[in-house]
């Protein structure tokens, strides 16, 4: 398949591809590793007139540890976050993403800013409460993952914005565990859950944190389910209770592989394993 | 018409240079433009790996790759995997174990269990099932291929 | 020592794996135009018009036509060659380019040819169609009911046509059943979906037309294209090059291959055509679609009495190749390997607003055996007795072949017993229920399923499949050319087309022993029409059976006059000479040899000594005929493990032994089951062709048709038993087609076994996890039949419960 023709550039700075998206309007798409919008383009679902890659822009690269948490360069790629098992649960949630050859080159900027309710790391952006700094024409601004995700395939990015950099909180001595349901290895998650586990002294649930896949038309917080066991105990029964209330809320896409009613049920499952095995970590 | 993009790129050790229309991918640019025609095409949706080569020493999936993205970048395809007419441990070891029959996601599939030894020089069974997940094949069942890399493995092709 | 039975190395793959393969696509050639068509959005329209001028605008486009503007391009339409004694099919004109309406989504309706393939997709983009949307009908049940729409009004019927065949007295059976078990099946359109796409490569030179195409029948196509385009077949040569699997959607005729033919006469330059993966979703032929309604009647004892079946098949909108005949392919073995003394069949094809159905790996037997199986299955929960027990009971025993069905046929050779106790040798089912037992007090269900199976293949013979036949408007010889060469190397040039199989090597295996030459010095040639014999191609799994015994006969010709030259040089007599480890040599006198290279440059460049009648030269040719199919068997064994929270299924052990006769090649033997059993683990658990109510394909690429990949799908344990055919020499039978023949009642077995301490008795392929888990709370539909509404909000899959085997009442 073959895309639809397009300019192309490829700026050395964020200033300079700030000002090309701005110039060029709606029309323009970032190209980042490409494995979102790319397969879009060949099937002429998008039609942008002129791509700006960020591939020779320094410093939009890499991991970094800071106090408390980690600072992500946004062209750094899932193989790079698989690799990193620092990274706790985003190592885990990204070496599960499609496969090998699609993790050496997607990365967590074009993963986020794509927004897709079906990919992995918005939900574990989301689950752990982190941020991203933005540019656009007026400067930078920080953006909460509570506060990115709008609609289907819909950020707060404005479109002449570029991803500067994520920021995730480290969170030091919680649990995690992530659980994704997919008919074939390499295909998108049918639901995903993204679980975050901290106990208090006396072993209680003293915070948790739930991040649903699929569940929506963006990624959620399963926050009853959250509320359901902050505080409780951490046994079978108490995980097991609040797992069930996970799809709370939810009025997730039918699909040809799962109604809605099968995807609340697989949201209530994988909750469940989700937290098990974040307290079992 | 798209902007043509200059690229100067590293395939199979050899340095090439050329003015490309900016939408060309990198696969088309292997197979159509440079004669590489070892590298495969059989989806439209980055599902199958027949074109897998690697791109600076890691697999990718040259029909999402395009072809201004790889400026700079160092190739290797199927073509160029042998050296010095010697095949490489892991052509040897698909051929030896019967890894494939029409051969069409062959060159993919070897470039892509190459990188796999490279990640993972002693895969088990399941580890190296989970790294080729990303390449179709219809016709072999995928046993012989694990055997093939398994063997590979064994004889230290990472090392 | 002898080549056949080796494991011998296979001689395609050195180009195959540095990449040096040449297939279809890879062939540029000089001024090559670009083909890319146009297609139908809607399942069923009027085509009101087709504005094509801001295409023709663009300065890289070289021809915009649409199918009244190639109208006179073509002598006739695509064609469907089988013509039963007796019975009508209504088969509709199937022009390359469709005129004035639009049968499917993904019809042809123009053709954009450029200088560059981003040109003709870009123009191609430029091209309006309006239509007049007709409505659509998909499921073939419904299709069949009064009223509803009509694929083609002229007919005035969805009916396509009948076909019956039984033998004994099935009222009889019945009556004399005292157990019946009845039950619906439905067997879902599959894609062959090999990983090479289709492409065509047309060139005009002179008078002469050639065709370069990803095809399994470059003899038939020459066949049928000299007649589509109205050309000799002296002026049309077809190439199948490296052909990157077939699985029967390359055994076709198709449109874009009389298009690139027609288009590089027209234009005076070659026309390449590429096919992309949602163009195959949506326009390489698909398989299966059949609902099954069997009875099966037993005496109490477990003795079968009687087989009746109801096929309605969905051959989609059009009649391709072989599209009607496909369901009736699987009927010689519609008894299974068992003793049924009456069976009863009857089909009904029928149109549906989707791409034609044809033949795809199995074509006919897959679909019998599953059901076959997997009511034996039902039966023996029924009569309260072993499922293997009852299979044991009523297989035809080793002792009793040639064994005539009640269909008349005559299975050839088999030994079922002998497969089912080697598969229990390796499978410990006591072993294996106690731990099922076990397992699932901890709430770990799995399940076996068995397969016993029976085929038929090596199509051949002509006089049961042919016009005097059964009826397709063909033979099925096939043809051989063995010429050894001045300096002692073979060529071989067979009528098949392999595709991946390792003919090149299994062949020039067969070749080399009988020829006393080294089978690295053996090249096989085939897919082209301007080298060798006429051949009938790879489908089937004929090649080996069909194909391998006119090499041998080929073959043993040139070795008998390799002795005759060898005996006038040797000065002994023809019937002395022996060929031992390689040489000619003087019976009791092995000091007096020649090998075959001296023997060959004594052929081509005769010494004085050698006789004025024997003929200069070394080279025969052989055609065969076999007098009848044959049957290879085997028994399987599967375990599956479901995760009954979320119905995900997971093949964890898989147990094959066969019975393809002798192995000329063990290691490609294994191969072919391999890809077999995944293809097959594919149809039970993964893959469907969907289409919804409106007739939108909703499978339209490798996102959401769900090929397994390595990871779902487990390592195989294999085993043989060498039964031999007395059809051919060799003794061999088919194997291509086996394991996809084998392993889908085995899966679906299994995965029924697992579940059935959660109430489910019946589930429809493929089991998906949300089909499985709908089935274990009791709810929802057991299959997405065609055309059922997908489901946006949940509600609609509130079905009633899985179904009684009662419901399955005869249509």
């Amino acid at each position: 398949m073959i895309t639809a023709p397009f300019d192309y550039e490829a700026p050395a700075s964020v200033e300079e591809a700030v000002r090309m998206l701005h110039e060029n309007g709606e029309d323009a798409k970032l190209l980042a590793g490409g494995h979102s919008l790319l397969p879009l383009m060949k099937v002429r679902l998008a039609a942008p007139t002129i791509l700006i890659d960020l591939r020779n822009i320094p410093g939009l690269h890499g991991i970094q540890q800071d106090d408390g948490g980690w600072r992500i360069g946004p062209m750094t790629r899932h193989a790079d976050l698989q690799d990193t098992p620092e990274l706790g649960v985003v190592a885990r949630a990204a070496s599960g993403i499609a496969d090998q050859q699609v993790r050496n080159r997607g990365t967590i900027g074009g993963s986020l800013a794509h927004g897709d309710p079906a990919s992995d790391l918005p939900t574990v952006l989301l689950a752990l409460d982190g941020e991203l700094t933005a540019r656009g024409p007026n400067g930078e601004r920080t953006i909460a993952a509570a506060d990115l995700f709008l609609d289907y395939l819909t950020t707060a990015l404005a479109h002449d914005e570029v991803i500067t950099e994520v920021r995730l909180p480290a969170l030091q001595g919680y649990g995690f565990g992530y659980q994704k349901f997919t008919r074939r290895a390499e295909d998108w998650a049918m639901v995903g859950v993204c679980a975050l586990v901290s106990r208090a002294p006396d072993g209680s649930c003293d915070d948790v944190r739930i991040g649903l896949t699929h569940m929506g038309a963006t990624p959620l917080r399963a926050t009853a389910a959250e509320d359901a066991l902050r505080g409780s105990a951490l046994d079978d029964n108490a995980i097991a209770a609040a797992a069930e209330r996970a799809a709370d809320d939810t009025d997730p896409p039918g699909d040809l592989n799962a109604t809605p009613d099968y995807k609340r049920h697989l949201a209530r499952v994988l909750t469940r394993r989700a937290l098990e095995e974040a307290v079992s970590v | 018409m798209s902007a043509t993009v200059h690229v100067e790129v590293t395939v199979n050790g050899e340095r090439r240079q050329a003015d490309v229309e900016a939408r060309l991918l990198l696969v088309h640019w292997l197979r159509d433009e440079l004669g590489l025609t070892g590298t495969h095409v059989g989806c439209d949706t980055t599902n199958c790996g027949a074109c897998t080569i690697h791109m600076n020493g890691e697999a990718v999936k040259s029909c999402t790759v395009l072809t201004a993205q790889a400026d700079g970048a160092e190739l290797t395809t199927i073509e160029g995997l042998a050296t010095d007419g010697e095949l490489h441990p892991m052509q040897a070891a698909f051929m030896d174990k019967h890894g494939l029959q029409c051969g069409f996601c062959t060159p993919g599939m070897i470039m892509a269990a190459t990188d796999l030894l490279e990640r993972n020089p002693n895969p088990s069974d399941e580890e190296i099932r989970h790294g080729l997940e990303g390449n179709l094949c219809r016709c072999t069942g995928y046993h012989n291929i694990v055997e093939a890399v398994k063997s590979a493995a064994g004889a230290g092709v990472s090392a | 020592m002898s080549a056949i039975g080796q494991s011998m190395r296979r001689k395609e793959d050195p180009r195959m794996i540095t990449g040096r393969g040449r297939y279809t696509e890879d062939i540029n050639l000089p001024g090559m135009l670009h083909a890319v068509l146009v297609r139908s959005p809607e399942a069923h329209a009027t085509i009101t018009s087709i504005d094509t001028s801001a295409a023709l605008e663009r300065d890289d486009v070289v021809a915009v036509l649409t199918g009244e503007e190639m109208a006179g391009d073509f002598a006739g339409p695509l064609p469907m060659v089988w013509v039963p004694p007796g019975v009508e099919i209504k088969t509709p004109e199937n022009w390359p380019l469709k005129r004035g309406e639009v049968k499917h989504v993904g019809d042809p309706v123009a053709v954009v040819v450029a200088t560059t393939r981003h040109g003709a997709v870009d123009a191609a983009e430029d091209v309006i169609v309006e239509y007049d949307t007709k409505p659509a009908v998909v499921n073939p049940e419904a299709a069949l009911e009064p009223g509803s729409p009509l694929v083609w009004d002229e007919f005035g019927t969805n009916r396509t046509h009948e076909w019956a065949i039984g033998g004994g007295d099935i009222d009889a059976g019945l009556a004399e059943a005292e157990v019946t078990v009845e039950h619906r099946f439905v067997n879902q359109r599959t894609s062959g979906a090999p990983i090479e796409p289709r492409c065509s490569v047309a060139e005009f030179r002179g008078d002469d037309l050639t065709l370069y195409s990803t095809t399994q029948i470059p003899h038939i196509a020459r066949f049928v294209f000299s007649g589509v385009l109205g050309v000799a077949e002296d002026r049309l040569r077809v190439v199948a090059p490296d052909v990157g699997g077939g699985f029967g959607a390359k055994l076709q005729t198709y449109a874009e291959e009389a298009l690139v033919l027609a288009l590089a006469k027209r234009l005076g330059r070659p026309v390449k055509w590429v096919e992309t993966r949602t163009e195959h979703m949506s326009t390489s032929h698909h398989g299966r679609d059949q609902i099954n309604y069997v009875t099966l009647g037993a005496k109490r004892d477990g003795t079968l009495t009687a087989c009746q079946v109801r096929v309605i098949a969905d051959l989609g909108a059009y009649q391709q190749l072989l599209t009607p005949f496909i369901p009736e392919l699987g009927f010689p073995v519609m008894g299974g390997c068992y003793r049924i003394p009456n069976i009863d069949l009857h089909f009904t094809g029928v149109f549906t607003n989707k791409m034609a159905t044809d033949a795809i790996r199995g074509a006919g037997r897959p679909e019998a055996t599953y059901w076959i199986e997997l009511m034996m299955d039902r039966l023996a929960d029924e009569l309260g007795m072993d499922r293997l027990e009852l299979r044991r009971k009523n297989f035809i025993g080793a002792d009793e072949f040639p064994y005539e069905t009640a269909l008349g046929i005559v299975y050839d050779s088999g030994n079922y017993q002998g497969t089912l106790d080697k598969l229990l040798e390796h499978f410990d089912l006591d072993e294996f229920r106690s731990e099922q037992e076990r397992l699932r007090g901890e709430g770990v269900y799995r399940g076996v399923g068995f397969s016993t199976w029976v085929e038929v293949c090596g199509l051949a013979p002509s006089r049961a499949v042919g016009p005097q036949g059964v009826g397709l408007q063909a033979a099925f010889w096939e043809s051989a050319n063995v010429r050894v060469t001045p300096t002692g190397s073979a060529i071989v040039y067979t009528g098949t087309s392999p595709h991946g199989q390792g003919l090149d090597t299994s062949f020039a295996q067969i070749a080399g022993d009988i020829l006393g030459i080294d089978p690295q010095n053996v090249d096989v040639h085939h897919g082209d029409t301007d080298q060798g014999t006429w051949g009938w191609d790879t489908y089937g799994s004929r090649s080996l059976s069909v194909g391998g015994e006119a090499i041998v006969r080929a073959a043993q010709r040139v070795q008998d006059k390799a002795k005759r030259i060898c005996a006038a040089l040797l000065e002994a007599a023809p019937e002395d000479i022996e060929l031992v480890d390689g040489k000619y040599q003087v019976r009791g006198s092995p000091d007096r040899s020649m090998t075959m290279a001296e023997i060959s440059g004594a052929a081509h460049i005769p010494p004085n000594e050698l006789p004025a009648d024997i003929e200069p030269g070394l080279e025969e040719s052989a055609f065969y005929d076999p007098e009848n199919f044959v049957f290879p068997f085997g028994a399987h064994a599967c375990v599956v493990e479901v995760d009954a929270e979320t119905g995900k299924v997971q093949v964890i052990r898989y147990v094959a032994v066969d019975d393809c006769g002798p192995a000329v090649n063990p290691m490609l033997i294994d191969g072919q089951v391999h890809g077999g059993i995944v293809h097959a683990i594919g149809q039970a658990l993964y893959e469907q062709v969907v289409y919804d109510e409106d007739g939108q394909l909703v499978t339209g690429t490798f996102v959401d048709y769900a090929l397994p990949t390595a990871a779902e799908v487990p390592s195989f344990e294999t085993d043989r038993t060498e039964t031999r055919s007395p059809v051919n020499t060799l003794g061999v039978k088919g194997i291509g087609e086996a394991g996809t023949i084998a392993a889908t009642p085995a899966v679906a077995a299994a995965v029924l076994d697992a579940i059935r301490p959660l109430g489910v008795t019946e589930l429809d392929m493929p089991m998906t996890p949300m089909r499985v888990w709908q089935a274990i709370q009791g709810v929802g539909p057991r299959s997405t039949e065609q055309g059922r509404a997908l489901d946006d909000h949940g509600d609609g899959s509130a079905g009633s419960g899985p179904t009684g085997p009662d419901e399955g009442g005869a249509a």
